[in-house]
């Protein structure tokens, strides 16, 4: 797992959800443990667009439901 | 549910809570008022030198995290956070310790006459330069006008009638006649009741300028706003929110809490003449003064003191004043009155809230907050505008009044308990 994204990954959800940094632990599902609702995982995904410039498609976005499973899907969209 | 309380059929404010351009809180702002200071300022929210109004009364030092959780502080619009400060003020300073039941019966009713603007002017700005895929999920709720209502009740789990009248500049006050109403039918036991606003943005500031009504005396800003004056030239935007906590008689008697004053006259008209221009002769708004004279059933001889609409605007304050005179008759040449719009600016939606907060406070302490900047009185508003000074007097009842864009007419009675 890329260090670099983990972080970048990590840095946006702390802005975007306010919660605290060590809150974010890989494992951490966005909706079950960080306290997202349905409109704050659409607000989380385009911060993550925005961040490393990709697309995220709508029927892709069950696939990112933790901090582990955003960061492998991201280091695959930037091969 | 168990017995629901039976409505006295009186309700009086136990609690209050406002952010001015003056300060926030009653302690802050109250003194500030009383010395005739000016919270107007040239604009710092946006860069205002495209605008010809360049001036404002902004909320300063104002912190949505000091009110709202993180999450919520970095995004809400600026409308809700004002809102939810004078809410959560109101509601700490009544005292009340809530329970289920009291929770049932605990309405909202906190109006804002446009809304979240910064929302709207930030996310079309999005969707032009991004396309709608970048567009917030958070536009709508953020932006609709009765978020604020419902931001309120949701932090404090008040789960009574919850309602956001939207009637421009007289929507403040409507929302305390309102509420007013509702806890007199016996449909709630309390009621957070007010307006809040914040358009001091580029497409606020913008559309005023546009529609010609602000002052443009943008080099002295503290003397722009001159409600009576014969050099008055506009109004000044204010932004800010005032909240009471209204409460039926028995119950706040039976709780022992401080009450600030009973509510005991609302009226309502409509101008029916034109969407920005008030009525030549007041028509609308005499109207609405007597209706609240009618259903409070006291006399023009007994109000002691009304806090004026009083804009600044040419042809506004003069209709107003014909408009007292019309209601009021002979007692108008007694009666004080005063615009404190001359200090704050034109708050819009929060103006009859914040108002009604500095209506109760003149009668708590027996003193009338002056009108400032009258140098030289129009002879067409002849009337005791208490110019300058804030004076001393016996307060027992009391008027405010709020007019809106529309042509919408509100006025509140409020009487010494």
């Amino acid at each position: 797992m890329s260090q670099d994204i983990l972080n970048r990954v990590k840095k946006v959800t702390v802005e975007e959800l306010g919660v605290k940094e060590e809150e974010v632990v890989t494992s951490a599902s966005f909706t079950e443990d960080l306290g997202a609702d349905s409109l704050d995982v659409v607000e989380l995904v385009m911060a993550f667009e925005d961040e490393f410039g990709i697309d995220i498609p709508d029927e892709e976005v069950g696939d990112i439901k933790t901090v582990e499973k955003a960061v492998d899907y991201i280091s695959k969209k930037l091969g | 549910m168990s017995d629901r309380f039976s409505p006295s059929g009186r309700v009086v404010v136990t609690g209050m809570g406002a952010v001015t351009p003056l300060g926030i809180g009653p302690e802050n702002f109250w003194p500030r008022l009383l010395a005739g200071e000016s919270g107007i300022d040239r604009i710092t929210l946006i860069d205002p030198s495209p605008y010809t109004t360049q001036i404002a009364g902004e909320v300063k030092n104002f912190d949505a995290a000091d009110w709202l959780e993180r999450k919520e502080a970095r995004r809400v619009d600026r409308v809700i956070a004002l809102g939810v400060a004078a809410g959560t003020l109101a509601l700490k300073d009544c005292g009340v310790e809530l329970d289920e039941e009291l929770k049932d019966q605990f309405g909202v009713m906190i109006g804002s006459g446009i809304g979240g603007l910064w929302t709207m002017q930030e996310q079309t700005h999005i969707l032009y330069e991004k396309g709608p895929s970048k567009l917030s999920p958070f536009f709508v709720p953020y932006m609709i006008a009765n978020m604020p209502s419902g931001m309120v009740s949701i932090m404090h789990d008040l789960r009574g009638p919850n309602v956001a009248p939207v009637t421009a500049c007289s929507t403040g006050a409507n929302a305390i006649g309102d509420a007013y109403h509702v806890i007199k039918r016996g449909d709630a036991v309390m009621m957070l009741a007010g307006g809040s606003e914040a358009a001091i943005n580029d497409i606020g500031v913008g559309s005023f300028c546009a529609a010609r009504a602000m002052s443009t005396r943008n080099d002295d800003p503290t003397v722009a706003s001159r409600p009576f004056d014969v050099n008055r030239d506009g109004f000044v935007m204010g932004e800010g929110a005032g909240v009471l906590v209204l409460e039926d008689y028995e119950h706040a008697k039976a709780r022992g809490a401080k009450i600030y004053g009973e509510i005991i006259g609302y009226g309502m008209s409509a101008d029916a003449y034109h969407v920005t221009n008030p009525h030549p002769e007041g028509r609308g708004a005499s109207s609405a003064m007597k209706m609240a004279l009618r259903n409070a059933k006291v006399t023009p001889d007994q109000i002691n003191y009304i806090n004026a609409h009083g804009t600044s605007t040419s042809v506004g304050d003069v209709h107003e004043v014909k408009a007292i005179h019309n209601a009021f008759g002979p007692a108008a040449s007694n009666v004080l009155v005063s615009s404190t719009k001359s200090m704050t600016g034109h708050t819009l939606g929060a103006a009859g809230a914040i108002e009604s907060v500095f209506c109760l406070l003149a009668m708590r302490d027996g003193v009338v907050p002056p009108t400032i900047n009258v140098e030289e009185q129009d002879p067409e508003c002849n009337l005791d505008v208490v110019p300058n000074i804030a004076r001393e007097a016996e307060l027992n009842i009391v008027m405010n009044n709020s007019f809106g864009f529309g042509g919408h007419n509100v006025c509140l009675i409020m009487q010494k308990v």
